[in-house]
């Protein structure tokens, strides 16, 4: 209980981290609206990001020569460019599919079935 | 300052630390909870309307424990970015796929156990695997980054990275405006 309580370390943000994995990889699996499993991969992104922010902050910060490395930052960014274009062109396609299919559950893109 | 941080926070006086540490525990556990239980929400709620509310909830924890992380930059592009945008274009995507006449997203019964078998075992590995590589060890930072220090790292190391992105979102958006209205030309 003291391990718990006392001062917050990289691994309670890992255990956080690895919670909204689950989550996201969980809300994959059981949703069938593709909407929904876009939302899967947004939670597994940001604990991506928890993660990097996370061992930015307690592994990677003292740089050399008295800077400050700030890679694991950067890459968060980055990832948080490249969610919100994933989720832009996943919506377009999302679109795409209902207007042909008039739904958006994975169950029925069986057109390409062999 | 002190005596402040003792009365909100009366764990202070028995676990010996400094206040400010406490203060920040208290913030870590705050938006740790809010987090996870919204992430619990989204796997756990039916109503995609409300999945997507739960998103922004854990979305909105997430920038809290990026401001615990002294990244307060980052933060701050989490809300604008993450819960501005892109949940806006979420929630715009379900409010024009919503009419679905006769289906509903129920998982099979099957599913529902190979989900929770998966993510026990998966949980259960990384727990155990993070609490034996990584003991407890205080912050190896003295000072705060500032986001002029980012904006040089991110200008200056990761300078093409940083050009080549921007080419990726102008991609991005020309794909999905064709993406999105490609079907008129297939004519119904």
């Amino acid at each position: 209980m003291s391990g718990l309580l006392s001062q917050v370390g990289l691994h309670h943000y890992l255990i956080l981290a690895a919670i909204l994995f689950v989550c996201g990889l969980a809300t994959m699996m059981l949703k069938r609206n593709a909407i929904g499993i876009l939302m899967g991969v947004e939670l597994i992104l940001n604990a991506a990001n928890v993660n990097l922010v996370a061992f930015n902050h307690y592994r990677h910060a003292a740089g050399a020569a008295g800077g400050i490395r700030l890679d694991g930052q950067v890459f968060a960014i980055f990832v948080i460019v490249l969610a919100a274009a994933e989720a832009a062109v996943a919506l377009a396609i999302f679109l795409s599919f209902y207007n042909n299919f008039t739904t958006i559950d994975v169950e029925r893109a069986t057109q390409l079935k062999g | 300052m002190e005596d402040d941080a003792m009365m909100i926070f009366p764990l202070a006086q028995t676990i010996a630390q400094p206040p400010d540490a406490a203060a920040s525990t208290g913030l870590f556990y705050l938006f740790a909870i809010l987090a996870g239980a919204s992430a619990l929400g989204v796997v756990l709620s039916r109503n995609i309307v409300r999945t997507a509310v739960f998103l922004l909830f854990t979305l909105a924890g997430v920038a809290g424990l990026y401001f615990l992380l002294d990244a307060e930059f980052l933060a701050a592009v989490q809300l604008v970015v993450y819960a501005g945008g892109t949940l806006v274009l979420i929630i715009f995507g379900v409010m024009l796929t919503s009419k679905s006449p006769g289906i509903r997203y129920e998982p099979k019964i099957v599913e529902v156990a190979v989900a929770i078998g998966v993510s026990v075992v998966v949980a259960a590995a990384l727990v155990m695997a993070i609490v034996r590589q990584f003991p407890a060890e205080p912050a190896s930072i003295e000072r705060h980054p500032t986001i002029a220090e980012l904006g040089q790292v991110l200008l200056g190391d990761y300078l093409i990275p940083f050009e080549l992105i921007s080419v990726l979102l102008l991609v991005v958006m020309i794909g999905a405006a064709y993406l999105a209205k490609a079907r008129r030309r297939g004519g119904k």
